[in-house]
């Protein structure tokens, strides 16, 4: 299958991993992974911020990114960036008030994947042949929970990782107060809401938290750093990508 | 109505300092959301009698101005008064009004989330007229001078000890008072018991009004709502006007929804019924003010209006982990939670503090699972920021964030200028690491919330585009 890759902004320019994470698990399976090189940003900050006029170039250009890549299907590593196109793109592309760029975001957004959704509902694969012998928990993120119901998805490719032991998390579907420009606009409530999280996984005695999107994990991240908690925050691909004992 | 002028932000910074407060909320809402969870997973196909609240919900805005005559036709048919109210000043006017006439100088008030919107009480006082709230918790807020956070649950935020304390303070004859809800409950049982014997008005609320039949539906679950709309001569029934439904059988499906999305039951203790006036049983007058304050504008919006399909069960506050952190007060307005955060502005018609609660949100989405008439609530608070964006011109914040949106915008518009800003904070990434990397250190512009209790993220030495084409 030729599969365009969807990096997200925020992986592309800070979490450059997660996306080399995302290929070699796509060609290990032996499809073809192409990487459209006009593709900036899906435009969810300014949309849920309340930006929609500064959106639509943003729209408009990534639907024309992804229409001119002719791949079977647009694969992200990001729930929450998958959720936005693949539920609000036909819509959004509408209000652009090009009838290309609305024909063509109708007939894009339904082939947009979040990562494991696209492994598990539409390869059925879910043993990817990784290795990571570590005491795991995994966060299910707002977006992919609710927005894209991924539901046990990441759990059953979790489940067929060599030496992993997952562990149940507390209050694991409760948001970690990330939320976008929320995190900085609400920053104290944002905190409250981590300080919680970042509790349960220190009762859970985890080497590592795990989810499908790195944007709740950088900021889980940086409240494990700035209190030196010492729990790994690798994104799903990047513990599938993984084959052998190092972290 | 609200005296609060704080934003969301500060307001919420307040409550997460008392951990008295967060404690009191969190054993709450837990127990509140488990019993909810419990019961809804009975029903078969919960998931279709959702559908059908929404429905029927979508049906009565629709129609809402044939219904509403036809519920005042049926009204007056039945012996009662209809009062049409634009505002809440209008509104309190006509109670007073109706209140001296009648020669009272108290009332005694059934749990009404519209009379607190309106300030009834403050309009009642003023005019020299005693409101009692007969509900417990409300009676616990009205002696404490507090304001109720939560829609259901109004003193949630008080613990036991602290209403023993209150009521000590407060009630005649409870001295050695315990903090056992029995003994709490009579305390107030005993005092509230003379009120309703002596009242001459009560005022209510509605739950629901039937527009075919012109009946009334109040729900609730101490007894003391039935004692209020049946003993006095006089009820004053405040209704907003979305509170309707067309018939009987539409009634019969919300009465389903209401309690095990409310109060986790699976039917409230009481509801009552009432149809105009009957000789030789209940009250000899009934008025019902209707009370527009707003919904008729917000009804104008397509994608806002659905903020009217509220029942006011609560689900939402109780499932919100914002709520749950911040509480009611930091809303501001009688609506918190979620539902507040889409009610409250658009009833003040994105003006004033209340325009701060759109953001007053993660967006997780649990608040939308669990809505018993399927308000996307995340959707319309989306919706709202970009009305307040628009409208305002320059957002819910500084402009530096519109100069920041603005900026990041054109960036992300053109491939050169992504990558070029790309390669900027890359050369960037040691100097911020300097500047910025741990605690303590000053913040870089607009991202001093992210670092006062995060590390901030690095540019990676090598974007991923760069490794790609590299590889």
């Amino acid at each position: 299958m030729r599969v365009a890759l969807f990096i997200t902004c925020l992986a592309d320019t800070l979490f450059p991993d997660v996306g080399r994470a995302t290929v070699t698990i796509l060609e290990r399976l032996g499809h073809e992974v192409v990487f459209p090189e006009e593709q900036t940003c899906c435009g969810q900050m300014h949309i849920n911020s309340g930006y929609r006029q500064q959106a639509l170039p943003l729209v408009r250009r990534f639907v024309r990114a992804f229409e001119e890549a002719g791949a079977d299907a647009i694969v992200c590593p990001s729930g929450s960036c998958a959720a936005l196109v693949r539920h609000h793109y036909a819509e959004l592309a509408e209000r652009t008030g090009d009838e290309r760029v609305a024909r063509a975001g109708r007939a894009l957004a339904p082939r947009v994947y979040e990562l494991s959704q696209f492994l598990v509902a539409e390869l059925g694969v879910e043993d990817v042949g990784a290795r990571y012998p570590h005491r795991v928990a995994y966060h299910p993120t707002c977006h992919s929970l609710r927005m894209l119901r991924v539901g046990d998805a990441p759990l059953r490719l979790l489940r067929a990782v060599g030496g992993i032991e997952l562990v149940d998390l507390a209050d694991a579907e409760t948001c970690c107060g990330f939320g976008g420009t929320f995190a900085i606009k609400n920053a104290d409530t944002s905190t409250a809401m981590m300080e919680d999280k970042l509790m349960r996984l220190q009762e859970a005695g985890v080497h590592a938290c795990t989810a499908l999107d790195s944007s709740c994990l950088m900021h889980l991240r940086g409240g494990i750093e700035r209190r030196g908690l010492g729990i790994a925050t690798p994104h799903l691909a990047e513990i599938l990508a993984a084959t052998g004992d190092a972290a | 109505m609200s005296p609060a002028a704080e934003r969301f932000p500060a307001a919420a910074r307040t409550a997460l300092r008392d951990p008295v407060l967060r404690a009191n909320l969190r054993r709450a809402t837990t127990t509140i959301r488990a019993k909810r969870a419990e019961v809804v997973s009975e029903v078969e196909d919960w998931e279709h009698l959702r559908a059908r609240g929404r429905a029927i919900k979508q049906r009565t805005l629709a129609q809402l101005p044939d219904l509403l005559e036809a519920l005042e036709r049926r009204v007056v048919e039945h012996g009662g008064v209809v009062h049409w109210a634009r505002d809440a000043e209008e509104a309190n006017a006509i109670v007073v009004g109706l209140v001296r006439a009648e020669g009272a100088e108290d009332v005694v008030k059934v749990k009404s989330m519209t009379t607190d919107e309106i300030g009834l009480n403050d309009a009642l006082q003023r005019a020299g007229i005693t409101p009692y709230e007969t509900d417990l918790a409300e009676l616990i807020v009205q002696l404490a001078g507090d304001r109720p956070s939560h829609i259901l649950v109004p003193a949630i935020h008080r613990s036991r000890a602290q209403i023993r304390e209150l009521f000590k303070a407060r009630l005649p004859g409870t001295e050695d008072l315990s903090d056992e809800p029995a003994a709490l409950a009579e305390a107030a049982r005993r005092f509230l018991r003379e009120r309703f014997l002596t009242a001459r008005v009560g005022v209510s609320g509605a739950n629901f009004a039937v527009a075919e039949t012109g009946s009334v539906c109040v729900v609730e679950s101490e007894g003391n709502g039935r004692m209020c709309t049946t003993i006095p001569r006089v009820l004053i029934t405040v209704m907003g006007i979305e509170k309707l439904v067309p018939t009987l059988d539409d009634l019969a499906v919300m009465l389903d929804l209401l309690p095990r999305s409310s109060t986790g039951e699976r039917m409230n203790p009481y509801t009552s019924l009432w149809t105009g006036t009957a000789a030789g049983d209940g009250p000899e007058a009934f008025h019902l003010v209707l009370l527009d304050a707003g919904r008729a504008d917000v009804l104008a919006d397509p994608v806002g209006r659905q903020a009217l399909h509220c029942i006011r069960c609560s689900a939402c506050l109780n499932v919100c982990p914002v709520y749950e952190r911040a509480g009611g007060h930091a809303y501001g307005h009688t609506y918190p939670g979620p539902i507040g955060a889409i009610v409250a502005p658009q009833l003040a018609g994105l003006e004033g503090p209340t325009t701060s609660l759109p953001w007053a949100s993660s967006l997780c989405g649990a608040c939308a699972d669990v809505c018993p008439v399927g308000i996307d609530i995340p959707e319309v608070l989306v919706h709202l920021r970009g009305e307040v964006v628009e409208k305002a011109r320059r957002g819910d914040a500084a402009a530096g964030e519109r100069l920041a949106m603005e900026a990041m915008a054109r960036v992300f518009a053109g491939r050169r200028r992504y990558e070029a800003a790309q390669r900027v904070a890359r050369a960037g990434r040691a100097p911020l690491e300097r500047m910025y990397g741990g605690a303590g250190h000053r913040p870089p512009p607009g991202l001093g919330g992210w670092t006062a209790s995060r590390d901030l993220p690095l540019p990676a030495p090598e974007s991923f585009r760069d490794w790609w084409r590299s590889r």
